[in-house]
């Protein structure tokens, strides 16, 4: 165990966290930030970010999480590589428990963003690596010239739809509403786009095949109707869930997991502070998730000042 | 140290297949984000593992025959093979703990 105790302790490098970690730095606070993979979070698995301002002609979001990770360096953010499995409260001392032994601060921010949600249907977890994937980035040069669908209808999912196109014969994008959440611009292109096509109110009910996916069997939501579609890959992107089961114990969260703060990004616990997808009602972009970490920066500085 | 040595189609066959000792091969390729989270992992257990299981790393893009005749379509994919044969298959980011249950596993 690691004896000293830090004023921070930031779980998650993600936007929210390392922009957390930039402030809580340059405030002089002695600050640790842990990740369990990747700097960026979700946004290092997107090909191009063309909504983070500053960056006219786009940023690869495996550079902006680089990028913004030497950013908190430069001013003094120390950082760990590990997961963290439990807080434990001691008094006003808090104990972050994780994979790579335990920390010691006098404030927590959470920052640890959200994962992938699956579809929970039968074959998936079968199938996945043999033509299920929650990563088109990763995955889509594996289905050149083939039929590929994508389930979901938001930004990833247009994005992602957008990218296969590139490479696979024919994108069908399964979505389970009449219209997209995916941004105007997002749409339009996907619209415009001769190799995508689109199945509306429509959800996968199965992934059948035998060594790799074969087909889909899919249920219209509206008329009830079954049908199949054959298809080489199915790329989900229905949506994320929290990574939140470790905190359930010591606070409170929403339905879906989320922690509930205030505008100072505050939780019900003095000295915990959330950040980023991972909050209630988050709009779950790069920039709002920079500025939750930013504003529980401050915050964390003033509770710290007031203790 | 022993790194991950990079390999090719043309010597897979040689330094896979034919090697006496387990090898873990980390199939991967340079847009992938994944890839680049479970490659320092790679890096620690094959320095932990040095002298029992040889670590090598096969770039998707630049050898699509080797990819192809095992039937990645997700990448990272990690496959462990004893005596030229895929014993241990193992799709995505995964934790380090996890990791080294399936290289004790194949040691056993």
């Amino acid at each position: 165990m690691d004896n000293h105790s830090y004023d921070v302790v930031i779980i998650g490098g993600g936007p929210a966290g390392l922009s957390a970690g930039l402030y809580t730095s340059r405030a002089r606070l002695d600050s640790l930030l842990i990740e369990k993979g990747l700097w960026g979070g979700q946004i290092a698995n997107v090909e191009q970010i063309e909504n983070f301002p500053g960056f006219p002609d786009g940023i690869g979001g495996f550079e902006l999480g680089q990028l913004m990770q030497q950013q908190a360096a430069k001013y003094g953010l120390k950082t760990v590589s590990g997961q963290v499995t439990a807080i434990e409260l001691h008094g006003e001392q808090k104990i972050i428990k994780t994979t790579e032994g335990d920390f010691t601060a006098k404030v927590v921010i959470i920052a640890g963003g959200s994962e992938r949600q699956k579809l929970g249907v039968p074959g998936e977890e079968k199938f996945t690596g043999k033509g299920v994937s929650y990563c088109a980035t990763c995955d889509a040069a594996f289905f050149r010239d083939r039929p590929v669908a994508i389930a979901g209808g938001g930004n990833s999912a247009i994005t992602e739809a957008l990218h296969l196109s590139r490479y696979a014969s024919k994108v069908t994008i399964i979505h389970r509403r009449h219209q997209l959440r995916a941004t105007s611009i997002l749409q339009e292109r996907a619209l415009a786009e001769p190799k995508i096509a689109f199945l509306w109110d429509t959800v996968v009910e199965k992934i059948e095949g035998e060594d790799f996916v074969k087909r889909l069997r899919l249920r219209q939501l509206l008329t009830g109707e079954e049908s199949t579609l054959e298809v080489a890959g199915i790329f989900v992107a229905i949506g994320f869930q929290p990574d939140t089961d470790y905190l359930k114990a010591i606070l409170p969260l929403d339905e879906t997991g989320h922690i509930i703060t205030n505008e100072k990004m505050e939780t019900a616990i003095p000295g915990i502070l959330a950040a980023g997808d991972i909050r209630h009602n988050s709009a779950r972009q790069a920039i709002t998730a920079a500025g939750d970490g930013a504003t529980a920066a401050i915050y964390a500085e003033r509770f710290l000042t007031e203790h | 140290m022993s790194k991950p040595v990079p390999i090719t189609d043309s010597d897979f066959e040689k330094t896979v297949l034919q090697s006496e000792k387990p090898v873990l091969v980390d199939f991967w390729a340079t847009w992938c984000g994944p890839c680049r989270m479970v490659a320092p992992i790679v890096d620690e257990l094959a320095e932990e593992y040095a002298g029992k299981i040889s670590f090598v790393k096969l770039d998707v893009d630049q050898n699509p025959k080797t990819a192809a005749k095992y039937s990645i379509m997700s990448i990272p994919t990690l496959l462990i093979f004893k005596q030229g044969k895929p014993v241990s298959h193992i799709v995505g980011f995964r934790p380090k703990e996890e990791l080294r249950r399936s290289l004790a596993g194949v040691l056993g």
